[in-house]
C-alpha cells in the first residue's frame, strides 16, 4: 500500500514510475458484480440467448448418454425402441456418437449465440461509455476496464451456462423417461452425465468470455475525452 | 509554500481538429502559466477553444504542437501508467454534467479514485466519509446519484475530486448545469477549498459568478489568449463585463 498522506507534490518526476495506479482484484469483482446487479434485466437477457444455446448442447450430450446407457444394458427391447425411435444403430453397434447432422446445428446454434453476445455487449459499453471515460479521469487504466468487463461476462457466462446446461440435462432426462420409461433413464452413467453438464458449462463459459473480448477492447481503448464527447 | 510557483505552464500550444477535409484550429499557439494556489478562471464565449485548452491541461487530450507542462514535467514525455497516476493522484476533476458512476453511492464515487491510489478500503473509507461532511453530504454518503439534486451531486464530484489531495483541480464549467443558488454554493464551496488546501482551482467557464473569487481570469477568444486579468484589474473593470461579450 503505498503512503496515503504524502502529498503529491513532495513526488518528483522520477517516483512516478514506481507510484502506479492499481486496482485490487476482489474490488474489481464487487464492481463487476454491482454493475450486473443494476443492470440485472438486460444482463438477463443477454445471459438467456446462451442459457438457450449451452441448454440445447447439453440436451443432445445427454440424449447420447442415455441412448448409449439404454444400449449398455444389451436388453434388446431397448435397443428396439431405440431403432424405433430413429437411432441408427447397425446390428453390431454398441454406441451411439453424435451425427454430422446435429453436430452442424449445435455449432450453428452456439455461433448465433457468440453473435448475440457480441452485440448485447457492443451495445452495454456504448451505454457506458460516460461511466468508463469518468473511471478513466479518475486514473484507471485500460486493463483495469477490460478486468471489469471480462469479469462481468466471465460471471454471467457461469451463471447462465451452468443454468442451461442443468435444464439442458433435465429436460433431455424427462423426454427420455417419458419416451422409453423409468428403466433406460436409471441406465444412464452418472459420469457420463456429469462429463456432458461439465462440457456444456465450460462451452458456454469459453463463449462467454470470446463474445465480450472485442467490446471491452473497444471500451478500454477508449479516449477519456472522447467518451465524455459523447451527449447523453 | 513558494510565492511564484508555477504548477501549470502551457508554451505554444496549438490543436488542430480534422472535421473531414477541414482542418479547425481550436487552438492557435495559446502561452499560459498559472500560479500555484491561485484560483483561476478560463472565460471566453463558447466556440473559443476554453474546452479544448482545459483539456490539455488536464492531460486528457494531446496538443498539436507546443507543451503542457505540469509541475515542470511534460505530459507529452509520460506514458499510459504516469498519465494515469497523474489523473489520479494530481488533478481532480470536475464537469459540468458532473459525471458521477451511476451504479455507486455517494460514497464509493469518493472512494474510487482512492482505491485507484492504492489506499486500503477502510482508510479511503474514513477519508471519503471526511470529505463528504466537507461538502455537506455526510447523511446522504450512501445515496445513489439519481437520489441527489444537481447541486448535491456536483458536490459529490467536488469530494471526489478532492480524494487524493490533488495539485490541481480541474473544473470544466462546474456551474453550467446548475440554477443561480446551487451554483453559487458550489463556488463558494470551490473558493474555500483553495484556500484552506493551497489548490490550484482552474476552471473553464463563461459563469460571471466564478469572477468574485478569481484570483486571475484568463480571457481565450478565438483560440488565442485575448488577454489575463488579476483580481485587482478586474474590480475595477467590472462593470464593463457585461458588454465585453
Amino acid at each position: 500500500m503505498s503512503d496515503a498522506s504524502i502529498l503529491p507534490e513532495t513526488v518528483n518526476a522520477s517516483g512516478r514510475v514506481q507510484r502506479q495506479v492499481v486496482l485490487p482484484f476482489l474490488k474489481s469483482v464487487e464492481i463487476s458484480l454491482k454493475s450486473i446487479k443494476v443492470r440485472f434485466f438486460r444482463s438477463l437477457i443477454t445471459t438467456m440467448s446462451l442459457v438457450l444455446a449451452v441448454s440445447f448442447l447439453s440436451f443432445i450430450n445427454v440424449s447420447n448418454d442415455v441412448a448409449n446407457g439404454m444400449l449398455a444394458t444389451r436388453n434388446p427391447d431397448l435397443r428396439a425402441t431405440l431403432i424405433r425411435s430413429g437411432y441408427d444403430l447397425g446390428p453390431e453397434d454398441t454406441s451411439v456418437g453424435s451425427n454430422a447432422k446435429q453436430r452442424w446445428i449445435v455449432i450453428l446454434s452456439l455461433l448465433v449465440c457468440v453473435v448475440g453476445i457480441v452485440n448485447a455487449q457492443l451495445m452495454a459499453v456504448t451505454e457506458r461509455f460516460r461511466e468508463i471515460g469518468t473511471m478513466k479521469c479518475l486514473g484507471a487504466l485500460d486493463r483495469f476496464v477490460l478486468r471489469l468487463f471480462i469479469l462481468e461476462a466471465g460471471m454471467q457466462g457461469l451463471a447462465g451456462a451452468s443454468v442451461g446446461a442443468l435444464a439442458g440435462a433435465i429436460f433431455s432426462l424427462t423426454n427420455a423417461w417419458l419416451r422409453f420409461g423409468t428403466e433406460a433413464v436409471a441406465s444412464v452413467s452418472l459420469t457420463n452425465l456429469l462429463i456432458s453438464i461439465g462440457i456444456a458449462t465450460s462451452v458456454g463459459c469459453l463463449l462467454s468470455l470470446l463474445g465480450v473480448f472485442y467490446p471491452a477492447l473497444v471500451a478500454a481503448r477508449m479516449q477519456p475525452v472522447e467518451a465524455m464527447r459523447v451527449e447523453q | 509554500m513558494a510565492e511564484k510557483t508555477n504548477i501549470v505552464r502551457v508554451t505554444n500550444v496549438t490543436k488542430v481538429f480534422k472535421l473531414g477535409k477541414i482542418d479547425v484550429n481550436a487552438l492557435k499557439g495559446i502561452n499560459l502559466e498559472i500560479t500555484k494556489g491561485n484560483y483561476i478562471s478560463i472565460m471566453g464565449p463558447s466556440g473559443s477553444g476554453k474546452s479544448t485548452l482545459f483539456n490539455m491541461i488536464g492531460g486528457l487530450d494531446k496538443p498539436t504542437s507546443g507543451k503542457v507542462y505540469i509541475d515542470e514535467v511534460d505530459i507529452a514525455q509520460l506514458d499510459a501508467y504516469e498519465l494515469a497516476w497523474l489523473r489520479c493522484r494530481k488533478i481532480g476533476y470536475i464537469f459540468q454534467t458532473f459525471n458521477i458512476i451511476q451504479v455507486m453511492t455517494a460514497l464509493e464515487n469518493v472512494t474510487l479514485p482512492m482505491i485507484f491510489a492504492g489506499m486500503g478500503n477502510d482508510a479511503a473509507v474514513d477519508k471519503g466519509m471526511q470529505l463528504l461532511e466537507l461538502v455537506g453530504l455526510g447523511d446522504r454518503y450512501s445515496h445513489k446519484p439519481f437520489e441527489l439534486s444537481g447541486g448535491q451531486q456536483q458536490r459529490v464530484a467536488i469530494a471526489r475530486a478532492l480524494a487524493n489531495d490533488p495539485a490541481i483541480i480541474l473544473a470544466d464549467e462546474p456551474t453550467g448545469n446548475l440554477d443561480l443558488t446551487t451554483g453559487e454554493e458550489c463556488i463558494a464551496l470551490l473558493k474555500r477549498l483553495s484556500q484552506e488546501r493551497g489548490v490550484t482551482v482552474i476552471s473553464a467557464t463563461h459563469d460571471f459568478k466564478m469572477l468574485n473569487v478569481s484570483d486571475q481570469v484568463v480571457w481565450i477568444r478565438d483560440g488565442r489568449v485575448d488577454k489575463i486579468e488579476d483580481r485587482e484589474e478586474l474590480s475595477i473593470s467590472i462593470g464593463q463585463i457585461g458588454t465585453k461579450e
